[in-house]
């Protein structure tokens, strides 16, 4: 078995996350759910409560003391939101809830301004429903065609029947960085410079990359970029949408109301510039903050030891987890391929949602199911998987507890 | 919390070696469910005869361990019974699963009572309640 380098300047930080201080059904807690969201460290929880108890207040309307500071802090979140993803401007990065939401955004707006009958989406069969539903919900009322890049048997995208696909009747091209299945790693440089060459336009899912890899927009060379805060160690409900701004600007406005506006008339308004034309009504403003802390806090870190830290836990479950009798890893083989802090897997004989019961009961935090991807599930021929994900606070000590009780499970089950 | 309660000798049982699985080709109505929260697919096939009582009951599905369990006792359970002996018994094991404290029920539940455990489990309800809500959905189907 390869030798972990554990990096103790990465292990210190988990000192700053005080969720992962608790005994879970009376054993000291490890969280493997990251993918679904990340835990918090200190430094974002103080300025959430910072905020609310010092600087309260409304943004863009208030000319008071407390309206300025809210003001800045909003302002300043969005100039490092654009720092940490490489956007040439500040006025690139919209803010949304999430992923989701910033998806949504871009096929409400962009695309019923750009799709039509005849025209294709093109996305790849390992993506996130949230990724799936906005471009059905598009199509059905364009008339456009959705069509899916294949995954391989190596559990990776079949690149070049993405680039050949690329060239028959696409208008947009949105495809995830990371797979939440998989752990695979999409060459996104590459197909959004194909892309680009067939002039069509592209939207990346980094949902799960943003917070565990340097991700940069201009060396990526895609169109649009959507990540959620909250698995980044931001708070809930604050994502952003970067756009390139010709883009933005070129787009229809998506929720009317306050913010959006520059004039408003009885029967017509004029829209506020981008990238406040897509954000209507009061912001979430203390979710906004907390997420520029959060990415001041993984800067700190340092997004490269992060993603070394992510891969080789990751290639080190994967050894060990791949010795277990009856235990099937589904993924590229990090031995071979890129594949981020993500395993999902089965036991023979044992249904991946008792496997996960089971382990909550050994304090083990895991998802199970179909982890919002239905149609990759399917293809697999795999209704539910279990799930550990990794971030840079966890350990070889907590691989190894899992190791121990996914033998303890089917023990169990085989009784 | 005991995980022994939970998994029980029977529901492991039934878990591996399910009743009446697979599909029924005369089948009066077929219902397929779906717990979108972990996965879980059962489709009931439900045959009535001429007195509208359940002549044959079977299910098909990829699903948990309680799922299957629950799904293949309740289809030993529900044969021969009229449609409202069916959905009485579908409304004392989904109160049996969702009360506070254990409840007293019926003698004839006999295996199913081994499921009880599950209401200390409150995100495996739906697992255990998912081929009961398909049942009642196929006899409203039926029209019984």
């Amino acid at each position: 078995m390869k030798d972990f380098v554990a990096n103790d300047r990465l292990l210190q930080r988990r000192a700053d996350f005080p969720v992962l201080d608790q005994l879970v059904h009376g054993k000291p807690l490890v969280y493997l759910d990251n993918a679904a969201t990340s835990q918090k460290p200190r430094a974002v929880i103080e300025a959430l409560r910072h905020y609310y108890e010092h600087d309260n207040s409304n943004v863009h309307r208030g000319i008071h003391e407390l309206s300025q500071r809210a003001t800045e802090g909003y302002e300043n979140a969005r100039a490092k939101v654009a720092k940490f993803l490489g956007a040439a401007k500040a006025e690139e990065i919209v803010f949304t809830r999430g992923t989701t939401e910033a998806i949504n955004l871009v096929a409400q707006t962009w695309g019923l301004e750009n799709l039509q009958r005849g025209d294709v989406i093109l996305l790849t069969e390992m993506e996130h429903h949230s990724n799936i539903v906005p471009w059905q919900l598009l199509a059905r009322r364009t008339g456009a065609e959705l069509k899916f890049v294949p995954v391989q048997e190596d559990y990776q995208l079949d690149v070049e029947a993405a680039e050949k696909l690329l060239g028959d009747r696409v208008k947009l091209f949105s495809f995830t960085h990371i797979s939440n299945v998989l752990g695979a790693v999409n060459p996104v440089a590459r197909l959004c410079q194909k892309a680009r060459e067939l002039g069509v336009v592209t939207l990346v899912d980094a949902a799960q990359s943003a917070g565990h890899r340097p991700v940069n927009v201009q060396e990526l060379g895609c169109d649009f970029l959507a990540f959620s805060g909250h698995k980044a160690c931001g708070p809930t409900g604050q994502g952003a949408l970067y756009g390139r701004k010709e883009l933005l600007e070129a787009m229809p406005p998506w929720q009317g109301g306050g913010e959006m506006i520059s004039r408003v008339d009885f029967q017509e308004s004029r829209w506020a510039e981008v990238p406040h034309k897509f954000e209507a009504g009061t912001p979430n403003i203390a979710g906004a903050i907390g997420l520029g802390v959060a990415l001041d806090y993984l800067e700190e870190v340092g997004r490269e030891a992060i993603r070394v830290h992510d891969e080789a836990l990751c290639q080190y479950a994967w050894e060990r987890m791949s010795q277990l009798e009856g235990v099937m890893l589904l993924g590229p083989s990090p031995e071979k391929a890129d594949h981020a802090g993500v395993i999902s897997f089965f036991l023979d004989d044992v249904h991946a949602h008792d496997v996960v019961t089971l382990a909550d009961q050994s304090g083990i935090a895991l998802r199970g199911g179909h982890h919002c991807a239905q149609p990759l599930m399917r293809k697999l021929g795999r209704p539910a998987t279990a799930r550990a994900s990794f971030y840079f606070y966890n350990t070889t000590q907590e691989v190894d507890r899992l190791v121990e009780v996914l033998k303890e499970i089917r023990a169990y089950f085989l009784r | 919390m005991n995980l022994d309660e939970l998994y029980q000798e029977i529901i492991l049982d039934h878990a591996k070696r399910p009743r009446h699985f697979g599909p029924l080709t005369d089948a009066t109505v077929s219902v397929h469910a779906d717990n979108p929260m972990c996965g879980d697919e059962v489709d009931v096939h439900l045959k009535l005869n001429g007195e509208g009582k359940v002549e044959a009951l079977n299910f098909t599905g990829n699903a948990c361990s309680i799922c299957t369990a629950s799904a293949s006792i309740m289809t030993g359970k529900l044969l021969h019974k009229s449609a409202e002996e069916c959905r009485t018994m579908s409304h004392q094991f989904q109160q049996m699963l969702k009360s506070e404290e254990a409840v007293t029920v019926p003698k004839e539940f006999g295996d199913l009572k081994a499921l009880s455990g599950v209401r200390k489990f409150p995100q495996r309800v739906k697992c255990a309640t998912l081929a009961w809500h398909a049942v009642e959905d196929a006899l409203k189907e039926a029209g019984a």
